[in-house]
C-alpha cells in the first residue's frame, strides 16, 4: 500500500517564454500531511501547486496525485477571490452548485465551521479582508477536499489577523485531515503550521531542504514564543537567505 | 441631518452659481441693449416656455420615447454583440474595427441617409439614436466580459465548470459594472441621437419632437422659444442620465457594500 498522495519525480516545467520555473523537484507527500513550502518571491512556488491541481501541465518529469480527480482537490487563492454579486452563503454553495451537488446542508455545517453563520446573507463588500478568506476557506472545504492547496492565502493580511487564522486553520485540518500543501513566504506560519517544511531555492525552483516540525497538535499561540520553535525558524531563515543567493 | 449637510454642501454651490450667472446675464441683455433674437435674455426665455408649455412638453415627450428606444435597442443589441465577442476571440478581432467604424463615422453625415433607408417619423428617428448610442455598450461590456480575475477562472476550471456555467455564473454578472458605465454613456447619447436624427426625420406637422421644433423656430427667428428648447432638451439628457445613474447604484450595492 502506497500512502503517498503526491509524488513528484524530476519534475521540471519551462514557461512558453523559455524560463524554468522548476527544476528537477523530487517531493513526496503523505495523506493527511500539514507540508508548507517556503522560498523567495518567484521561486515556482505557486507553479508547483498549479502542477498538482492541473491547471498546468509539467513540461518533463512525473507528477502522481492519488486518485488524480480533480474534485477532490481544492485551491485558496492568494486574495479570496469571492464573487461581490453573491451573499457568503451563495459564494461557499458556489462550487456545489458548479457540479450540481445537493447544497444546502453542507453549506450550513460549513458556515458553522469556519463561525461565519451569522454572516451567511452578507456580501464579501460588507467583510472585513480576514472575514474574506474565512469565506474562501469554507468555500474550498465545503467540496470536502482530499487535498487542500493554500497559495499564501493570508499573504494580504495584518500579523494579528493572520496568526488568528493560522489557528483556525490548523483547527479545521484537525478535525478532518485533509492533506495540506500550504505555499508562503511567512517562516513561522509554516512552521506553526506544519508537520514538514520544504525550503525551495531561488528559480529554477528545486527542493533545498526537507525540515520536519517536531511540535504535536494541537498547537497553542504560545508554540510561537517557544525556545525550540524560534530556533527551528531561525534555521529555515538562514537556509532561505541562501536560497536567495545561490 | 446628515441628508440636510449634504445638501447644503452640493446642491446650493451650484444653484447659487446658477442664480449668478442667470442675473448676470439679464444684466448683460438690458444694459448692453442687445436683440433679443441674438441673445434673448432669461425673462423672455422663461416667458417663451411659459406661452409654449403644452408644445415644448408635447415635443419633450416624443423625443424621450425616440430616445429611450434607441437606448434600449442599443444596450440589447450591444450586449449580445459582446457576448458573441466574448466567446470567439477571431469573431471579436474580425468584427471590432467596424465597431469603432460605426463609432467614428459622423453621426450627422449618415443620418439622412438612415432617414432615406428607413423612413421618416419615430423608427427614423429610433435608428438614429440606436447607432450613435451603441458603441458604448459593446466596448464596455465586451471588455467587462473578458476581463475576468484568471484566479476565479482557474476556481471554476477546478470545479469542472463548463462553458455556459463559466459565462452566465462568471462572466454576465462579472460585467455588469463595466455594462452599466457604457449603459450611463449610452443614455446620454441616445439623447442626442433623438435630437438629431428629427433634425432629418421630423414628425409631420402636427406632432414633433424637440429636434424638430429646434429647427422650426430657428427658421422663425423666435431665438427665446429656441432658447426654450435647448433648456428641455439639456433636462431631457440629465433626467435619462441620472435616472440610469441611481438604477445602476442600486444594481451595484452589492458590489459597494451599500446595506440593502
Amino acid at each position: 500500500m502506497d500512502s503517498q498522495l503526491v509524488v513528484a519525480a524530476e519534475l521540471n516545467k519551462y514557461f512558453p517564454s523559455g524560463v524554468q520555473a522548476l527544476c528537477d523537484l523530487n517531493l513526496e507527500i503523505s495523506r493527511g500531511q500539514f507540508v508548507s513550502i517556503v522560498g523567495p518571491s518567484g521561486c515556482g512556488k505557486s507553479t508547483f501547486l498549479r502542477l498538482v491541481a492541473s491547471l498546468d501541465a509539467p513540461t518533463s518529469g512525473e507528477l502522481r496525485v492519488e486518485g488524480h480527480d480533480p474534485l477532490g482537490l481544492a485551491f485558496v487563492f492568494q486574495d479570496a477571490t469571492l464573487l461581490p454579486w453573491r451573499s457568503v452563503a451563495h459564494n461557499v454553495t458556489l462550487p456545489l452548485e458548479l457540479r450540481h451537488e445537493d447544497a444546502t446542508e453542507r453549506v450550513a455545517q460549513t458556515l458553522e465551521l469556519v463561525g461565519l453563520t451569522d454572516f451567511a446573507d452578507a456580501y464579501p463588500a460588507q467583510l472585513s479582508g480576514g472575514m474574506r478568506m474565512r469565506v474562501s476557506i469554507a468555500r474550498a472545504l465545503v467540496t470536502r477536499p482530499q487535498i487542500l492547496l493554500l497559495d499564501e492565502p493570508f499573504g494580504a493580511l495584518d500579523e494579528i489577523t493572520r496568526q488568528r487564522l493560522n489557528e483556525e486553520l490548523l483547527r479545521l485540518w484537525q478535525e478532518d485531515h485533509w492533506t495540506s500543501l500550504f505555499v508562503t513566504h511567512n517562516v513561522s506560519e509554516a512552521v506553526f503550521l506544519s508537520q514538514r517544511v520544504l525550503v525551495m531555492s531561488a528559480r529554477p525552483g528545486r527542493i533545498l531542504a526537507d525540515i520536519p516540525i517536531p511540535f504535536p497538535y494541537p498547537r497553542s499561540a504560545y508554540l510561537r514564543s517557544a525556545p525550540e520553535f524560534i530556533r527551528i525558524a531561525n534555521g529555515i531563515s538562514r537556509q532561505l537567505a541562501h536560497a536567495d543567493d545561490s | 441631518m446628515k441628508r440636510l449637510r449634504s445638501l447644503t454642501t452640493n446642491v446650493l454651490p451650484p444653484l447659487l452659481f446658477f442664480a449668478l450667472v442667470v442675473c448676470a446675464w439679464q444684466a448683460a441683455v438690458s444694459l448692453l441693449g442687445i436683440e433679443p433674437f441674438l441673445l434673448p435674455g432669461p425673462l423672455l426665455v422663461t416667458q417663451a416656455i411659459a406661452d409654449n408649455l403644452p408644445r415644448l412638453l408635447s415635443a419633450t415627450l416624443l423625443t424621450a420615447i425616440g430616445a429611450i428606444l434607441g437606448f434600449v435597442l442599443s444596450f440589447a443589441f450591444g450586449f449580445l454583440v459582446a457576448l458573441l465577442f466574448s466567446q470567439s476571440r477571431l469573431i471579436e478581432r474580425s468584427l471590432y474595427p467596424y465597431a469603432i467604424f460605426l463609432q467614428t463615422m459622423p453621426i450627422v453625415a449618415i443620418a439622412p441617409l438612415i432617414i432615406l433607408w428607413i423612413g421618416y417619423g419615430l423608427q427614423g428617428v429610433v435608428a438614429v439614436s440606436f447607432i450613435i448610442a451603441l458603441f458604448p455598450v459593446i466596448a464596455n461590456t465586451t471588455d467587462g466580459l473578458t476581463r475576468v480575475d484568471p484566479h476565479i477562472l482557474d476556481f471554476f476550471a477546478l470545479n469542472k465548470a463548463n462553458r455556459w456555467q463559466v459565462l452566465f455564473k462568471l462572466r454576465v454578472p462579472g460585467a455588469v459594472p463595466q455594462m452599466l458605465v457604457g449603459a450611463r454613456i449610452s443614455s446620454g447619447l441616445s439623447v442626442i441621437g433623438a435630437i438629431v436624427g428629427e433634425f432629418f426625420a421630423g414628425y409631420g406637422t402636427k406632432d414633433f419632437g424637440l429636434g424638430y421644433l429646434i429647427i422650426l423656430t430657428n427658421g422663425q427667428a423666435k431665438t427665446d422659444y429656441l432658447f426654450a428648447c435647448i433648456l428641455f432638451c439639456t433636462l431631457l439628457g440629465l433626467g435619462l442620465f441620472t435616472t440610469v445613474g441611481s438604477l445602476s447604484n442600486f444594481l451595484l450595492r452589492r458590489w459597494t457594500g451599500a446595506t440593502e
